[in-house]
């Protein structure tokens, strides 16, 4: 079939568009990679920061991420997992189970830096945990909530139904069923799920502005109620607030490198986990 | 006697199944209460923003929020706690990323579920995946270091960090969740309605102006009522990028400082429980009710339109 103009210029038009979103995207990791790399050494990786930040690492605020996501999954993986048992495994149609489903797509659009004023006026101020690990902790625990949850949600829903059913035949009570003949087998893709909030945790700043992340503490924290030092943080005080902004910049963008670093091996570690279970549920 | 005992071994039997019974609805309703936290913590973020930005809305009322465009808590004689050119600031960064994310967004979508061969799909789906998971931290980074000096040539000003800047760093935080809600609406629409349509003679380009498009409408624009939502929310890049100056204007080339930059810069230097600690709260709820309303919108439409595929 003769291809018209107008559709000839049209696909080119949608072509080019998919083309950009491509370019875009080269540009950010291209930008991010060729200049940030410069900065990577076992140095930067390991040593804390010297002389006004313009020289030494950032293992103190890698340390202050990895913490912080770990309060963060300790928190937020149980409650959302029993909340996707219960929406899945329990819920009967109705207003409740909407209203509830309802809630959790409008907490998944709430701004981050409401989840900030949330996490200051309940957990700093009125359970006094003061600004510290475990308030930020907390804080983007709720935030990743939805996220977790619907993960676990989607996960449940892969194990086909059948094996409920073969429980529930030779006697089983539904507690029973699902501990022994669902979780096992929604374990993995929870897993995936949860890693992939957590890499999206670990990249949030707003949230962590007030609740907990400083700019330089001269010891590690040593305990949940200290504050601590966290790399998007530690990113954003480099490219905005620091007094010799250019002299700092080569940091800030090994600083930025280290982040995605971070973020995408998460993603990686969550791909391979569904990659391998997949093949395991087909094997 | 023999009676007696097979009577005695029913009840035992049935006390078991009772205990296990309410083993069953111990546990359920343990996973219920699970499930409704989602409602008490929405309930909670609101409640709580609400009674903390009370004490501000009492001492200074709604109209010195709502009736002031200037917002300079920090004036030692008259403090001012006018939002209106905060609220301006986010709609026209959003509505400016806005205009650049929905078309690219839109074609994007297009071009991934109707002209992209399956190849070419399978490199450019993780590509937005990985758009999406890039922290807004490092989008606001490269707003300062890559697009102000940028936008400063072109437009030949001394400073690029302004609401274009903002606008266009927005767009690429929106982009992912309008280019993907997007691609799953028009997939969503039935194979029939493209046959027919080319059936009597139309070609693609025409089938999708004319058929998929108008059939997927309502999910496009529902992904871009989600886009908005989260730009309007976003906080790390318009604060690293905007300028942050509160003043009132409609040049894009101007800095501008949004409601979210506004709490950002300003929550960790007021001390807590002051008047200016208490309106940042009222910004915080009125942005809070500002990305519920959008949310709520873009999942009625959403649920509409399933309703009506099904």
């Amino acid at each position: 079939m003769r291809k018209s103009l107008s559709e000839r210029i049209g696909f080119f038009l949608l072509t080019l568009a998919g083309i950009l979103v491509l370019f875009i995207l080269g540009v950010i990791l291209l930008d991010i990679f060729s200049k940030g790399i410069k900065t990577i050494s076992w140095e930067f990786l390991t040593q804390p920061p010297r002389e006004g930040m313009t020289k030494g690492g950032i293992s103190p605020a890698i340390l202050g991420t990895f913490v912080v996501s770990l309060i963060t999954v300790i928190f937020a993986v149980p409650l959302g997992m029993f909340a996707a048992i219960y929406l899945h495994e329990y819920a009967r149609p109705g207003k409740m189970t909407r209203l509830i489903r309802l809630s959790i797509r409008n907490l998944s659009g709430v701004p981050s830096i409401v989840y900030g004023l949330f996490g200051v006026a309940l957990f700093v101020q009125m359970l006094k945990f003061g600004t510290s690990i475990l308030s930020s902790g907390l804080t983007l625990g709720l935030l990743t909530l939805p996220w977790t949850i619907t993960a676990c949600e989607e996960a449940l829903k892969t194990v086909p139904q059948s094996y409920r059913e073969g429980a529930f035949a030779l006697g089983a009570t539904k507690w029973y069923a699902i501990r022994t003949n669902v979780l096992p087998y929604a374990v993995p893709g929870m897993l995936t799920g949860v890693i992939l909030g957590l890499s999206r945790a670990a990249g949030e700043t707003a949230p962590i502005l007030f609740t907990g992340a400083a700019f330089f503490l001269p010891h590690l924290p040593r305990s949940l109620f200290d504050q601590f030092m966290a790399l998007p943080y530690h990113l954003y005080i480099l490219a905005t607030q620091h007094q010799a902004i250019e002299k700092v910049r080569p940091i800030a963008y090994g600083t930025a490198l280290v982040l995605l670093g971070l973020i995408f091996l998460l993603n990686l570690s969550a791909v391979w986990i569904r990659y391998r279970y997949r093949q395991r549920m087909r094997g | 006697m023999n009676k007696k005992i097979h009577e005695t071994q029913t009840r035992i039997v049935f006390t078991k199944f009772q205990r296990r019974k309410l083993k069953e609805v111990l546990i359920e309703k343990f996973f219920l209460l699970n499930g409704l936290l989602a409602i008490v913590i929405l309930l909670g973020i609101f409640s709580l923003l609400f009674i903390k930005s009370f004490p501000a809305i009492r001492e200074l009322g709604w109209k010195s929020f709502f009736g002031s465009t200037v917002w300079n808590p920090n004036s030692y004689t008259t403090p001012q706690y006018g939002i209106l050119s905060l609220i301006l600031s986010t709609l026209m960064v959003t509505l400016g990323a806005l205009f650049i994310a929905v078309p690219l967004g839109v074609a994007c979508a297009a071009f991934l579920s109707e002209v992209a061969s399956p190849r070419i799909r399978e490199v450019l789906k993780p590509v937005v995946e990985i758009l999406a998971g890039i922290p807004s931290v490092v989008v606001g980074f490269l707003g300062i270091v890559l697009l102000n000096p940028l936008i400063a040539k072109v437009f030949v000003i001394s400073n690029g960090l302004n609401a274009l800047n903002g606008a266009i760093l927005l767009a690429i935080m929106s982009l992912p969740t309008i280019i993907s809600l997007s691609e799953d609406a028009l997939r969503a629409v039935p194979n029939t309605y493209k046959e027919g349509s080319l059936a009597l003679g139309a070609n693609p380009w025409h089938t999708l102006i004319h058929v998929s498009l108008p059939s997927a409408l309502s999910g496009i624009i529902a992904s871009i009522m989600l886009g908005m939502g989260r730009a309007i929310g976003e906080t790390m890049t318009v604060l690293m990028a905007t300028g942050n100056a509160p003043a009132l204007t409609f040049n894009f080339l101007e800095a501008v400082q949004t409601m979210t930059a506004t709490i950002a810069i300003e929550l960790g230097e007021v001390p807590y429980n002051t008047t200016h600690y208490y309106a940042l709260f009222v910004i915080g709820l009125v942005l809070f009710a500002m990305t519920f309303v959008v949310n709520l919108v873009s999942d009625i439409i959403l649920q509409k339109y399933q309703e009506v595929e099904r």
